[in-house]
């Protein structure tokens, strides 16, 4: 076997140039396009005042300070459960869209379908439609193709450099940034990030597109378990469409389906594919070769819905002459409404959670090395190591005490007073002394169980944490 | 090595099989992708080139050095080093803060206190204890009893000149006789007097032993004990109530005397072990740490950083 009867082990690209289209889905597109690069772009920007010692930016990630700031809501390292929680019905979320509309997400939300339109709208301003665009990919090098094609690039470039600077955004103080971003005060870490973001952003975006969701991505993989026949996705009705062909009145169209091979679905499709070939794994169900077809069946007269959203199991029942069935009848069954409901269970419980956690927090370590000491005067003490967390945006006093046995005192190291200042948002560790005068109970015996408490000197709140003093008995 | 399966009449759609074969499954003769070939091969060169420029042929003694000079130990050196220079104006601080308002200045005494703790595991915990609670000869440091001082500036003395050596000249030094040993007291004198501790340690006693153990202590160890046995840290407050801002460190063969009243014992307060303190008379010894008395030995702002940490752990004096 010769060498050029072997087949290449290498699938060149071919380019795809998706042309420009109007009609519903499209204009929702926009809408989301708008809105989600909105939040994306602006979030950072939003203040939220916190009181004199916090950050003011309503969306913060305080990697420094450990610390995670959402409008009214802080969290702290050990309150990680609900990111946890997040990420559980982010999951539950795409599930259920998937389930009832299939690949929803990668064609109207997915990052990289909206950085991809969006690369692609700023080619299609600078070389043009699908024909211009052909045209310029295949014509040699000359000095119009090279202004084109550095024009493209250095857009694309601040398209990707505004979105590494918005994520840089969400880890520091906004404004201050940028004039450090600017002024070149900023750390190292924020120009790296940036650099790297805005090469990956031109890079998927703007070169990669279609590939990454064709050889990148899991998640089309995953996402063919998850649909079934009722789940929505797009298809050509080829009942309705086949034999396709060109309408000419001489040639006696009427054996003709509505399909008139005008290739409008292709040229749109963003994925390069042909949608009458039936579903398949690259089609991220985004609507465009909807609006292109729904275009041209209504200047040929022909109802729209050629190319449209439905669930394979309505294929079946079209075929036999029945009616296209209601969108909503296929989305509310039993699947995605255990979906909705294991989805807002988890809500519910984030927020409830959220609601009923406490403002102050303490942890108690005992210290057990060693677990007691004897005073000169021949009292027993124990020492514990007690942090203190204060949720509130301003500094409070924290008094510590104990119930339990009438015989115990607390002292506090380094300090006279039975209470402790603690910073805003900030975590105190205090060594606690509880001491036992000889003879009494929990001196001489083994093991006594008592409760720490701690009080919010400003408003009374409390906290408590149970454990054990050790005395002689131990031994 | 296999026969290649050629068949002239096959699809040239379909690749060659490698001729092996697994209960019936075969293994077609694909040709690796181009780009994974040249990764493969840049593997190869990498390689090279990295052994080359890096440590990584073992010899008999160690491996190859490599070009570059690289070594772990020497970037832990450079880090060390870096993190000294970063300390370096706090440390210089440290050494010459005045420890007695060391406690004022919260950055400083918070540096204090975590440096310390790494001096304390260590150079301290070996006889004081990973707790400092201590052992028998050996004080315990996190109790309210003192025996030369539990103030920082104190504490920071007895480390950096240490407790009965030769090498500082300002060591603590305290010498209690072996009163049986060396036939100072008869043993019925010692059993009298250790009824007499007994007793004003607040311990089980014979009382007609104790009455005539009084007169034998107030003879022999009233000198250093005091009259009351309190110790002889109890004099020192006294003489600095009087002048409070004097730099006062007893050093006189009368100091070191622990307080015979309280509930703390370094080597046991039984019967039997104060018997055998007063028939041979015990202490213990400690280094003095300063590197100018011992190398390797302690900066002075590490002396004075482990005397703020074991001034916090719960019974410093202020």
């Amino acid at each position: 076997m010769s060498q050029s009867e072997t087949p290449s082990l290498y699938a060149s690209r071919v380019p795809v140039f998706p042309r420009r289209v109007d009609g519903f889905f499209r204009r929702m597109k926009w809408w989301i396009m708008i809105v989600t690069l909105g939040i994306y772009y602006l979030t950072p920007w939003i203040r939220w005042d916190r009181g004199p010692d916090l950050p003011n930016q309503a969306v913060l990630l305080d990697l420094a300070n450990r610390r995670f700031y959402f409008f009214w809501i802080e969290i702290w390292p050990h309150e990680f459960y609900f990111v946890a929680g997040l990420l559980v019905m982010a999951g539950l979320g795409l599930f259920l869209f998937t389930s009832a509309l299939g690949r929803v997400w990668c064609g109207y939300t997915c990052p990289q379908t909206v950085w991809t339109d969006l690369f692609i709208l700023t080619e299609r301003w600078i070389d043009g439609d699908r024909n211009a665009r052909v045209r310029l990919w295949k014509a040699p090098w000359s000095l119009k193709k090279a202004r084109l094609r550095l024009t493209k690039y250095v857009v694309w470039a601040l398209i990707g450099l505004a979105t590494g600077g918005a994520w840089v955004f969400y880890f520091a103080d906004a404004p201050t940034l940028l004039v450090d971003l600017v002024t070149g005060q900023a750390h190292p870490v924020a120009y790296t990030t940036m650099a790297i973001l805005t090469f990956t952003t031109v890079f998927m975006g703007g070169i990669a597109r279609e590939q990454v969701c064709i050889y990148a991505c899991p998640w089309p993989r995953i996402q063919a378990a998850m649909m079934d026949e009722d789940t929505i996705t797009i298809g050509y009705r080829d009942w309705r469409g086949e034999p396709r062909g060109k309408h000419r009145k001489a040639e006696g169209s009427d054996n003709l389906g509505d399909c008139i091979d005008c290739n409008a679905c292709v040229n749109v499709c963003p994925m390069g594919i042909d949608i009458r070939d039936g579903q398949q794994l690259e089609c991220i169900t985004c609507g465009l070769c909807i609006d292109a077809c729904d275009d041209v069946m209504a200047k040929i007269g022909k109802p729209r819905g050629l190319i449209d959203y439905f669930a394979l199991q309505d294929e079946a029942a079209e075929r036999a002459g029945a009616p296209p069935t209601q969108i909503w009848r296929h989305i509310f069954r039993p699947r995605t409404i255990v979906y909705t409901s294991l989805w807002s269970l988890v809500g519910v419980a984030l927020v409830v959670a959220l609601f009923v956690r406490p403002e102050l927090e303490l942890t108690v370590a005992a210290v057990r090395n060693p677990t007691y000491v004897t005073l000169s005067d021949g009292t027993v003490r124990n020492a514990y190591e007690v942090r203190l967390r204060n949720k509130h945006g301003d500094e409070r006093p924290f008094r510590i005490t104990l119930t339990g046995d009438p015989a115990l005192r607390v002292t506090l190291e380094g300090t006279p007073y039975e209470a402790v200042s603690v910073p805003a948002q900030e975590m105190v560790l205090q060594r606690v002394y509880v001491t036992a005068p000889p003879g009494s109970d929990p001196a001489e015996g083994a093991r006594t169980e008592f409760r720490f408490w701690v009080t919010d000197m400003t408003n009374g709140e409390r906290a408590h944490q149970d454990t054990h003093f050790v005395g002689r008995g131990e031994d | 090595m296999s026969d290649q399966h050629k068949d002239p009449n096959k699809d040239p759609n379909i690749p060659d099989t490698t001729g092996h074969s697994w209960d019936g499954i075969e293994e077609y003769d694909n040709p690796l992708p181009r780009w994974w070939l040249w990764i493969f091969y840049a593997t190869i060169v990498w390689g090279v080139i990295y052994t080359i420029a890096y440590p990584a042929w073992p010899l008999v003694n160690r491996a190859t050095a490599g070009v570059l000079g690289f070594s772990t130990r020497a970037q832990v050196a450079d880090q060390i080093a870096e993190a000294e220079m970063a300390n370096a104006e706090l440390n210089a601080q440290l050494a010459s803060a005045d420890l007695r308002t060391l406690t004022e200045d919260e950055t400083l005494h918070s540096y204090a206190v975590n440096m310390g703790a790494a001096v304390y595991r260590a150079q301290c915990s070996q006889c004081h204890g990973s707790g400092a609670a201590g052992a028998v000869g050996f004080p315990n440091l996190i109790d309210d009893a003192w025996i030369w001082g539990g103030r920082i500036d104190e504490i920071a003395w007895t480390v950096a000149h240490g407790i009965r050596n030769e090498d500082s000249p300002d060591a603590r030094w305290s010498q209690m006789p072996a009163f049986g040993a060396d036939d100072l007291l008869s043993r019925d004198e010692i059993n009298q007097v250790v009824q007499h501790v007994l007793a004003i340690s607040g311990q089980d006693h014979d009382a007609d032993l104790a009455a005539a153990g009084e007169e034998v202590f107030l003879d022999n160890c009233a000198s250093c004990h005091g009259n009351e046995g309190m110790g002889s840290l109890m004099a020192t407050r006294e003489f600095q109530a009087e002048d409070p801002d004097g730099e006062y460190f007893p050093d006189d063969e009368r100091t070191g005397a622990p307080n015979l009243t309280d509930a703390i014992w370094v080597f046991g307060g039984d019967e039997a072990a104060i018997y055998q303190s007063v028939y041979y008379s015990r202490f213990g010894v400690m280094p003095a740490w300063l590197d100018e008395f011992r190398q390797p030995g302690l900066t002075q702002a590490e002396v004075n950083a482990v005397a703020a940490y074991v001034h916090q752990l719960g019974g410093g004096e202020e």
